[in-house]
């Protein structure tokens, strides 16, 4: 083994313990010796503000569960008790259901960071894919975590999320009774839905994430240059451009806890429920299989992914859909082959690209919030299918691509989906169609065509040797 | 440990064997654990038919009442919304109920229903089981002049009409679920239970 002899020789309890544990060695490993690159900015707060947010969420799980029922007769009168009766149950509570909120959001922050400065790529394929199976387990987290006060909304968006296996050919139906242990969604369903939110779900998720760190720290961290530190070491074999994690980047990201938990209270304190997006009006009325509030949109931050699913009228391949909006993250770094990590070196047409992706995210998490309308239905089509062109673009600029193979796969793409806006032509919505038409056509237009004529606008620049600030 | 004089046949055979049962174990093992989250003795004993006294409801009137934790709708059509339903054939996905698992044989006529003024139906809109909103009005603001009259869902905006058909080019496929009901008397109906005493 590589542990440091000198430390075995050492007295006291350390060394007693070091003897028998790699005590020193993994304080070392991970966190003294830990060499990260110099030049960390702004997107790097938010590895470990998503492990603080754990712990939030773990601490005050832990509390809720005291004074929680997981009863379909008593669970929402016992979310009362806790935000009426309990010492500071309000406050617990509040933190939890605004932790999970800010789960996302900063999941959504270290994931666009990925994308930004190319983390998925070699050699850190699979901290990415642990990263996105994080991602997906938090989803379930949380989808379980909402049915638990077993409010009009809670039951109704379960009703709309397991019904979604009610749409697997043949064995959907009797998928879904299995999935609710009933009929319906009723006492069976809130019992083993308690049992996955508390202990199943976030066992997992621990597990996830201590692969997630260990594959991070086994390849070493990117930086905003996507420089690989590693290359240039001096004599002693430490990185010229990496700094120690300790104490350097625990003393930076305590100024970012700090700013955080501003931001976390003043949510907690002044708005817990967010305008109805963290917490809804409707999950203020106990669950009533009877009668179903006008408008279910789910929480925040599924929205987007809820959107996929509203845009395509069969539900089957509504879900298959929405299914492969998640699912193709997983393949990211096979998606995106240009050698080139960071943005700061990747083309206009790159950078464009990620641009227009941010803004269909948030576009498409807006419209999954809406009622369904004409103009609404149409954007969500549209926004959806620029979704998945995104990843088309990331395989299209992996290299600069020939005028010809640009215009003949403009051609094929803008093709392929007029080719379906003729089969649902509705004199009606004409106009609609036609101006909507121009969005995902100008967005394939100004990444893959203009840099044919343009063509330092497609155009990689050089990376430096070293990192640059 | 020595490995010299090893039968690597019947160490493979050994592995494989080893393997197999243990999966079979695992496997045995699994079933009760799989099979406990199915729906309990309680809950398939749950869900008795439910008697529905149609007499006050006023034409053009709907009232729901629970079976199996469920919403079931009567609605009692006026004869202006029953002449209605032919006219929108062409916009509707299955306009002569011929999914069979829709509606019971008795309620596969142009009313989908028994008697034609009175709709019978499962207030669960057949694309992710919302319960769709009652819009009775014909030509009703936000929904279109050529509304006719019927449901609207607010999870994915799937329309019905008034016999409970869905609309082409909308998420949900099928027409809404008519139960098993039969009369026991002119105004009181039985929900739940075939005329002939089976169950669904």
């Amino acid at each position: 083994m590589a542990g440091n002899t000198a430390d075995k020789i050492q007295g006291g309890v350390l060394g007693w313990v070091d003897a028998r544990f790699p005590l020193s060695q993994l304080w070392n490993e991970h966190l003294a010796h830990y060499y990260a690159p110099k030049n960390f900015n702004f997107w790097y707060y938010f590895g470990s503000l998503a492990l603080l947010v754990l712990v939030i969420q773990i601490v005050t799980g832990i509390f809720l569960t005291m004074f929680f029922k997981p009863d379909a007769e008593l669970a929402f009168a016992s979310v009362e008790y806790i935000m009426r009766d309990v010492e500071w149950g309000w406050l617990i509570r509040y933190m939890h259901s605004t932790g999970a909120s800010f789960f996302f959001v900063v999941v959504y922050l270290h994931m666009f960071r990925a994308l930004l400065y190319g983390s998925y790529k070699k050699p850190r394929e699979l901290i990415w894919i642990f990263g996105v199976l994080i991602y997906v387990v938090l989803m379930a987290e949380a989808f379980a975590g909402y049915l638990l006060p077993w409010g009009q909304m809670s039951y109704w968006g379960a009703q709309v999320i397991v019904n979604l296996f009610a749409t697997i050919p043949y064995i959907g139906p009797e998928l879904v009774t299995w999935i609710r242990g009933d009929f319906l969604l009723s006492d069976a369903t809130l019992t083993r839905f308690f049992a996955l939110h508390v202990i199943a779900l976030p066992l997992v998720l621990l597990l996830l994430i201590v692969a997630h760190i260990i594959a991070l720290h086994e390849v070493g961290s990117n930086n905003p240059d996507g420089v690989e530190i590693k290359a240039n070491k001096d004599e002693n074999g430490v990185p010229l451009d990496g700094i120690r994690f300790h104490p350097y980047y625990t003393v930076k990201d305590l100024v970012g806890v700090g700013v955080f938990l501003i931001a976390f209270f003043a949510v907690v304190f002044f708005a817990p429920e967010m305008g109805g997006l963290f917490l809804k009006p409707a999950n203020m009325i106990p669950a009533n299989p009877l009668v179903t509030p006008d408008l279910i949109p789910p929480v925040w931050y599924f929205t987007s992914f809820y959107s996929v699913l509203r845009a395509v009228p069969d539900p089957f391949l509504g879900v298959i859909a929405m299914g492969s909006a998640v699912v193709i993250l997983f393949f990211l770094p096979w998606i995106d082959r240009n050698p080139v990590k960071s943005t700061r070196y990747r083309s206009f047409a790159h950078k464009l690209n990620l641009a227009v992706f941010v803004v269909t995210f948030v576009v498409l998490g807006y419209l999954g919030l809406q009622q369904v309308t004409a103009f609404y239905s149409e954007m969500t089509l549209r926004f959806s299918v620029m979704y998945f062109l995104f990843f088309w673009l990331l395989w299209f600029h992996s290299r600069e691509r020939s005028a010809v193979f640009s215009l003949a796969s403009f051609v094929v793409l803008v093709g392929v989906y007029s080719l379906y806006d003729v089969t649902r032509f509705d004199p009606a919505n004409a106009l609609l169609l036609y101006t909507a038409w121009l969005l995902p056509t100008a967005y394939l237009f100004v990444t893959m065509v203009v840099p044919v004529f343009a063509r330092n606008l497609g155009r990689d620049r050089p990376v430096p040797e070293r990192v640059t600030a | 440990m020595a490995n010299e004089g090893v039968d690597r046949r019947r160490r493979r055979f050994l592995v494989a064997a080893t393997t197999v049962v243990g999966g079979a174990g695992v496997a045995a093992l699994a079933t009760p654990f799989v099979a406990s989250l199915q729906p309990s003795a309680r809950a398939q004993a749950a869900g008795a038919p439910v008697e529905v006294n149609v007499s006050q409801i006023e034409p053009g009137q709907r009232i729901s009442v629970g079976w199996r934790g469920r919403p079931i709708w009567v609605v009692r059509r006026t004869p202006e919304m029953l002449d209605l339903l032919p006219g929108i054939r062409e916009r509707l996905r299955d306009p002569d109920s011929e999914v069979i698992t829709q509606q019971p044989e008795y309620a596969r006529n142009q009313y989908r229903s028994i008697n034609p003024e009175i709709l019978v139906l499962i207030g669960l809109c057949t694309h992710l089981g919302c319960s769709p909103a009652f819009r009775p009005e014909v030509g009703a603001g936000e929904l279109g002049a050529d509304w006719p009259g019927g449901w609207l869902c607010g999870c994915h905006g799937s329309r019905f009409d008034m016999a409970g058909r869905t609309y082409r080019n909308q998420p949900a496929a099928l027409n809404l679920e008519v139960p098993p009901h039969h009369y026991l008397s002119d105004n009181v109906i039985l929900v739940g239970e075939h005329a002939e005493g089976g169950t669904a």
